[in-house]
């Protein structure tokens, strides 16, 4: 049966600005909010949109995505008619090839979505955290009589000039695209949400595939060309919580959004849950030693230690003594006794020893990358083991795997790294 | 233990679990935060590697339903075998309703006579331990037995909980000798976990038996009958083992999964329980939260006082509330400067501001379902 609409997820994005986190898992990927992985938000989204035929576009590190997605069960798209469906890069009879664009990714599966036949196809991003109603947004873009309709947020002007900018009329009609404006006109920024009408995008996307100049991206060819030629763009208003998480600084802020009296984004809203395989543990457990304070505990959970303004996810041990704030702890870690975990992320699986100070010291450049690196906190890879007695300053970065042998020295000051070369993990 | 099927016997019309069993049936009885009773006994099958389990159910069984759906959860949304349920209907013979549990099985005989296991698992849905029925099978064959009996020294239950079990006497052998179903004066505290192993075939041919001589109960017209004629063996479970049959039990075994040796034992060591999922978020603690030797499940958002308790999905705790030794069912609030101690308070209750309520350790106070105090 065809289908109204079907929804494409770009989830192939390495995010590599988010540094260990994303060094095993592609972006989407990577845990978020105590319990869920980024690209939850944009699953659950189409299925409370009522949308449930979509395609996930995997290229990078997609092991932990199919694992995690599987047939769709957490989403309820274990469909008979559509469902979930991973469109991961494949060779053709001539060559095989990777997706070089996030418009590539969709015009090499074209075949995917003809044979749906759809009369609109929603391309999103598998890299953010937000809430929104793409059926509303589809009227939208159908009482426009619209060829592309592309969500928009209000955002500060002075952060105007890091987003793709969109320049419209009152009543919404873009009449000017800018990727990236050193002198913004408009503080619309793109959202990386776009309806196309399939015919239309078809069309377009063939066009692109035949250009040779073009860098194959949406946003910097394919909207740009449309305009180009005259064709009709709106932008749909989105007010809300949306966030991009693409840095640390900016991913550790929105898990800490989630933790305040009255979260700006709230989890908790029946009309809108948001959807997650759940891990198999009993509710988690509190000791007569614990103290929880402005946190988000999961379940499965044991915590015998002090715990203020973190976000602990499921599975997670914090022993006696140990005292966590403003951190970050993943599935499964355990955190030993008389630990002082200050402004961390610590990846799933990582065992902490005991008496390891973190978020000590005053803050340095980082050695390793400083782009990626350039806040107060530090982040420690997942499946890793931290040995007993470590000192670890601010903004350092330990890898994923890493064994106490690694550790070479008990004091890990501010700024340093420990990055394990050459290791194919 | 491929070659076995499970039947899970869900109980017959309880009293002793008060309000709790007045809307479902005892299998329900929600419990340890996110679990309903027949978790464990469902989920040590599937750690068995059973595949084919029916379920029989009674009284009030609409929540049991609900809760067992397709059975998704259990990984028993299968083409072959998978999970089947059985509430009693009206046909030519049959009254439209089970007389007794061996009924409930002979009422769906044609459900046992198309299975094609050797084996059966028989168990009951109210009770709450994690056991692996590999070992028990084993012994069945080795001893070549007709009916294998789980049993359990009974060392920690009072002498008012022993007499609502079946209190089991074997020889050397293992071989059972005598067997009292609820005796008023329990001569010993070795007594039957109310988990069998027979031959799919031989329960056939028993409850055909016992259906022609007009008997309708398992325990009384099977298991004590046929004592002498049949070899019926002892299996000792050496584990944790609660049956939820009274308030006391039900609330003295929710408050040991404060004991972490006993959540060892019941969620990690022998294999998952597995249970319906409502896809909350994790708990919420904000500022004011002080929570001491707590079970806290996720979707909770907390902003007072807990102590040896244990919050289900969904619980609101407000400002200056003060919780207690109490048991906090699913989506129920608590609002602000109440204070529970020792009190059960069953789903979607609300507690309004300022109230007291005080329970007895040994008669905890029970606030029923949907109740605004």
């Amino acid at each position: 049966m065809a289908k109204e609409i079907v929804a494409l997820i770009l989830a192939g994005g390495e995010g590599s600005r988010l540094g260990v986190l994303t060094r095993l898992v592609a972006k989407p990927a990577v845990l978020y909010g105590g319990k869920y992985r980024i690209i939850d938000f944009s699953l659950s989204n189409c299925i409370n949109s009522g949308i449930d035929t979509v395609g996930v576009l995997t290229q990078y590190r997609p092991l932990q995505l199919n694992h995690h997605i599987g047939i769709g069960k957490p989403w309820d798209m274990d469909r008979m008619n559509g469902g979930v469906t991973i469109l991961s890069p494949f060779t053709k009879q001539q060559k095989g090839e990777w997706y070089s664009g996030t418009a590539d990714a969709v015009y090499q599966n074209i075949h995917y979505i003809d044979e749906l036949d759809p009369k609109y196809v929603i391309i999103l991003s598998g890299d953010h955290i937000y809430k929104m109603d793409y059926s509303k947004m589809l009227e939208f873009h159908k009482k426009n009589n619209a060829d592309a309709t592309i969500s928009v947020i209000n955002v500060p002007l002075e952060e105007a000039s890091r987003y793709g900018i969109m320049n419209a009329t009152e009543n919404g009609k873009i009449y000017e695209f800018e990727e990236k404006p050193p002198q913004p006109k408009s503080t619309l920024a793109s959202m990386g949400v776009y309806i196309f009408s399939w015919d239309i995008l078809k069309e377009f996307l063939i066009h692109d595939h035949q250009n040779e100049q073009s860098d194959h991206d949406f946003g910097k060819n394919v909207i740009p060309k449309l305009l180009a030629d005259k064709r009709s763009i709106w932008a749909y208003p989105f007010i809300g919580y949306w966030r991009d998480v693409g840095t640390i600084q900016a991913f550790w802020e929105s898990n800490m959004d989630l933790i305040t009296r009255v979260p700006q984004f709230n989890l908790f809203d029946p009309e809108w849950k948001i959807y997650t395989p759940n891990p198999v543990k009993p509710a988690h457990f509190i000791a007569d030693t614990g103290h929880v304070t402005r946190s988000i505990i999961a379940e499965g959970c044991m915590i015998y230690g002090q715990v203020k303004s973190s976000v602990v996810f499921p599975g997670v041990t914090v022993e006696k003594g140990c005292y966590i704030e403003d951190s970050i702890i993943m599935s499964n870690s355990i955190i030993k006794s008389d630990s002082q975990i200050i402004c961390t992320i610590v990846g799933e699986k990582t065992t902490v020893g005991s008496n390891v100070k973190t978020g000590f010291g005053e803050y340095a450049d980082n050695t390793f990358n400083p782009k990626v690196y350039q806040t107060n906190i530090s982040v420690i890879g997942s499946n890793s083991v931290v040995p007993d007695n470590v000192t670890i300053g601010k903004n350092v970065v330990l890898d994923n795997y890493l064994t106490p042998e690694d550790f070479k020295d008990l004091d890990i000051p501010s700024g340093s790294a420990l990055i394990k070369e050459g290791v194919a993990q | 233990m491929i070659n076995t099927m499970g039947i899970i016997l869900t109980g017959g019309k309880n009293n002793r679990l008060k309000e709790l069993s007045m809307e479902r049936s005892i299998s329900a009885v929600p419990f340890g935060g996110k679990y309903r009773a027949i978790d464990f006994a469902l989920s040590n099958m599937i750690n068995s590697g059973i595949r084919n389990v029916g379920i029989p159910t009674q009284y009030n069984f609409r929540s049991l339903m609900d809760h067992l759906g397709s059975g998704k959860e259990w990984d028993l949304d299968r083409k072959t075998d998978g999970l089947f349920i059985f509430p009693p209907y009206l046909s030519e013979y049959g009254t439209g309703w089970y007389r007794g549990t061996a009924d409930s099985m002979y009422s769906n005989l044609t459900y046992l006579k198309r299975s094609n296991e050797e084996f059966v698992v028989i168990n009951q849905g109210y009770a709450i331990y994690n056991m692996n029925y590999s070992e028990m099978l084993k012994q069945h064959v080795d001893k070549d037995a007709d009916i294998t009996v789980a049993t359990r020294y009974m060392t920690d239950f009072s002498k008012e909980d022993l007499s609502q079990l079946g209190i089991v006497e074997i020889d050397l052998e293992q071989r059972i000798i005598d067997f009292q179903e609820k005796p008023l004066n329990p001569k010993s505290d070795f007594a039957s976990l109310g988990v069998y192993i027979i031959k799919r075939k031989l329960l056939i041919s028993l409850l055909e038996d016992s259906a022609a001589h007009g008997y309708f109960d398992f325990v009384r017209d099977i298991l004590i009958r046929k004592l002498n004629e049949l070899r019926i063996f002892s299996f000792e479970f050496k584990g944790y083992w609660r049956p939820l049959i009274s308030i006391q039990l039900f609330y003295r075994t929710n408050m040991e999964l404060l004991d972490p040796n006993v959540r060892f034992e019941l969620f990690i060591k022998n294999g998952k329980i597995f249970t319906k999922v409502k896809d909350e978020p994790p708990a919420k603690y904000n500022e004011e939260a002080t929570v001491k030797n707590s079970i806290v499940a996720d979707g909770c958002i907390i902003e007072g006082m807990v102590e040896d308790s244990i919050l289900f999905r969904g619980v609101k705790i407000n400002k200056g509330a003060v919780i207690k030794n109490s048991i906090i069912m699913q989506n129920t609030e608590v609002c602000e400067n109440a204070i529970l101690n020792n009190c059960i308070l069953d789903k979607n209750v609300i507690i309004s501001s300022g109230k007291q309520l005080n329970g007895d350790r040994n008669w905890p106070l029970i606030v029923g379902k949907n109740v605004r105090v």
